[in-house]
């Protein structure tokens, strides 16, 4: 079944250039897509769109099998995918991280004890327990990165997008990060620099170029499980 | 900056319902600031103090706040008496003090001194965000209630901004002078932090529209009264009727 379905979709920047050209990209149920690509390429962009953030000069948006016009129609698809913003501080918007947590039930129209349930049990999922009373700017980068998804998570989406989720964490929080997403049994779209961090998150991988997706299957993900200096920085093995 | 240092105790006015604990400062200011004998505004230090040793906050604290605000007052008792007409107390060379200006210098200073220090015990030993909710129920209006709510969490990352920018300026050389660059530096650096507040202003709105955000907020929290709070309004509003006793009826 498909989950998301991108038509001929276009889009520029108000004086500047076209950043997406009839572009084309589906996501199915069960897909685990990742997306790389230069800094300005528009794959920010691109996710916007499918969440309704941004308005596409072009194309249509299908999304659970329905055709997207509007915002109303984003309200209503919003909630069943679950967004991760590049920067954790602009999701957590709550003085504590119980409330945040709560937010997007209560969003929902749950009651406020079950709200204060479901986000109880996410993030006891998340093992950050410890955190529900925590002033949410006294966390360090990584813990509002986990907390964040945790905001995402206790919507119970039926896909996930991730901007960038590796930006700025430490070894340890990346490793957690890719330990949860491997748990999540739900169609996902990553966006990332990180080669390794794609390779062990994601089963299919496209490359943003020219404003639209390219998917090349001669490039092969690896993840690299040898040593070498520089082995940071993006790199290919030549043959 | 903002760094509540009242919430961490534990004591009776600590346990008290913030609604309630807000509704007695209110009222108690509003008294004090109306009245003007000297026996109510003395009354008024005693009761203040009384809620301040029930809060159990430490006196080092207490003092050093007070001194804030006194620095200003301070300022008060060295125009007040020397402008406002009245009997001549005594004369420093051209300028003579009046009678009249010591005395309003003197209850202009019980009356910050109470008000001040009811806010600290009653007022400052409530979380921020609860502050908010709690006068949500007492009937603010939403938005301003979340008006404070988002500015208490969105603060803290303001400073930090300022912070980072002020120190890329310094690992430029940049040193602080009386000069047009000086002002035009900071200028610049006020503009920026104004720019990226919309950033992310913008950001923090779509990451709110992702999570079903449409336009109304809920609260997680409700408050109860209990026997205490009860109890502590009764008293506290009888010590508001001996105030207005004093100073209209004796």
């Amino acid at each position: 079944m498909k989950l998301i379905s991108l038509k001929n979709i276009s889009f520029a920047y108000p004086g500047g250039r076209t950043l997406l050209e009839e572009l084309n990209f589906d996501l199915n149920s069960g897909e685990q897509v990742g997306i790389i690509g230069p800094n300005g390429s528009g794959k920010t962009t691109l996710v916007h769109i499918i969440m309704g953030l941004i308005k596409p000069l072009s194309g249509q948006i299908e999304i659970f099998g329905q055709e997207i016009n509007g915002e109303k129609d984003f309200q209503k698809i919003r909630p069943r995918i679950g967004f991760v913003f590049q920067n954790a501080d602009d999701q957590l918007i709550y003085p504590t991280v119980l409330e945040d947590v709560a937010f997007g039930p209560l969003n929902l129209g749950y009651s406020p004890d079950k709200a204060k349930e479901l986000a109880r049990a996410t993030l006891a999922r998340l093992g950050l327990s410890a955190f529900e009373q925590r002033l949410t700017h006294h966390l360090s980068g990584g813990e509002k990165k986990l907390v964040s998804i945790a905001t995402v998570l206790v919507m119970q989406p039926e896909a996930l997008i991730f901007d960038e989720p590796t930006t700025a964490l430490d070894e340890q929080t990346r490793e957690k990060l890719i330990q949860i997403i491997g748990e999540l049994d739900i169609a996902r779209i990553i966006i990332s620099h990180d080669y390794d961090f794609l390779a062990q998150t994601t089963k299919k991988q496209y490359l943003m170029n020219k404003g639209r997706l390219v998917f090349d299957p001669s490039v092969v993900m690896h993840k690299h499980v040898h040593v070498h200096p520089l082995g940071h920085v993006p790199h290919k093995h030549e043959e | 900056m903002l760094e509540q240092q009242f919430i961490a105790y534990n004591s009776f006015i600590h346990g008290l319902d913030p609604r309630i604990k807000l509704v007695q400062a209110f009222i108690l200011s509003v008294i004090l600031a109306l009245c003007s004998s000297f026996p109510t505004l003395a009354a008024g230090i005693v009761g203040a103090m009384i809620f301040y040793f029930l809060s159990r906050l430490p006196m080092q604290k207490l003092l050093s706040r007070l001194l804030v605000i006194n620095t200003f007052i301070f300022f008060l008792w060295a125009v007040l008496p020397f402008s406002y007409p009245g009997e001549t107390v005594f004369s420093l060379g051209p300028l003579s003090a009046s009678r009249e200006g010591l005395y309003l210098a003197m209850q202009i200073t019980l009356k910050a001194n109470a008000i001040m220090i009811i806010f600290i015990a009653l007022v400052s030993t409530i979380p921020v965000p609860t502050i908010g909710y709690a006068l949500q129920q007492l009937g603010l209006p939403e938005k301003l209630t979340y008006l404070l709510i988002f500015s208490f969490r969105y603060i803290f990352l303001l400073e930090e901004e300022k912070n980072r920018l002020l120190r890329s300026l310094k690992v430029r050389g940049f040193r602080p002078r009386t000069n047009l660059h000086t002002y035009k530096s900071y200028a610049c650096l006020l503009g920026l932090i104004l720019v990226r507040s919309w950033d992310r202003a913008e950001q923090v709105h779509k990451a709110m529209l992702c999570r079903g955000f449409q336009g109304k907020f809920y609260s997680l929290y409700k408050f109860s009264m209990t026997k205490n709070d009860f109890f502590f309004f009764l008293i506290s509003s009888i010590g508001a009727l001996l105030l207005l006793m004093l100073e209209f009826v004796l």
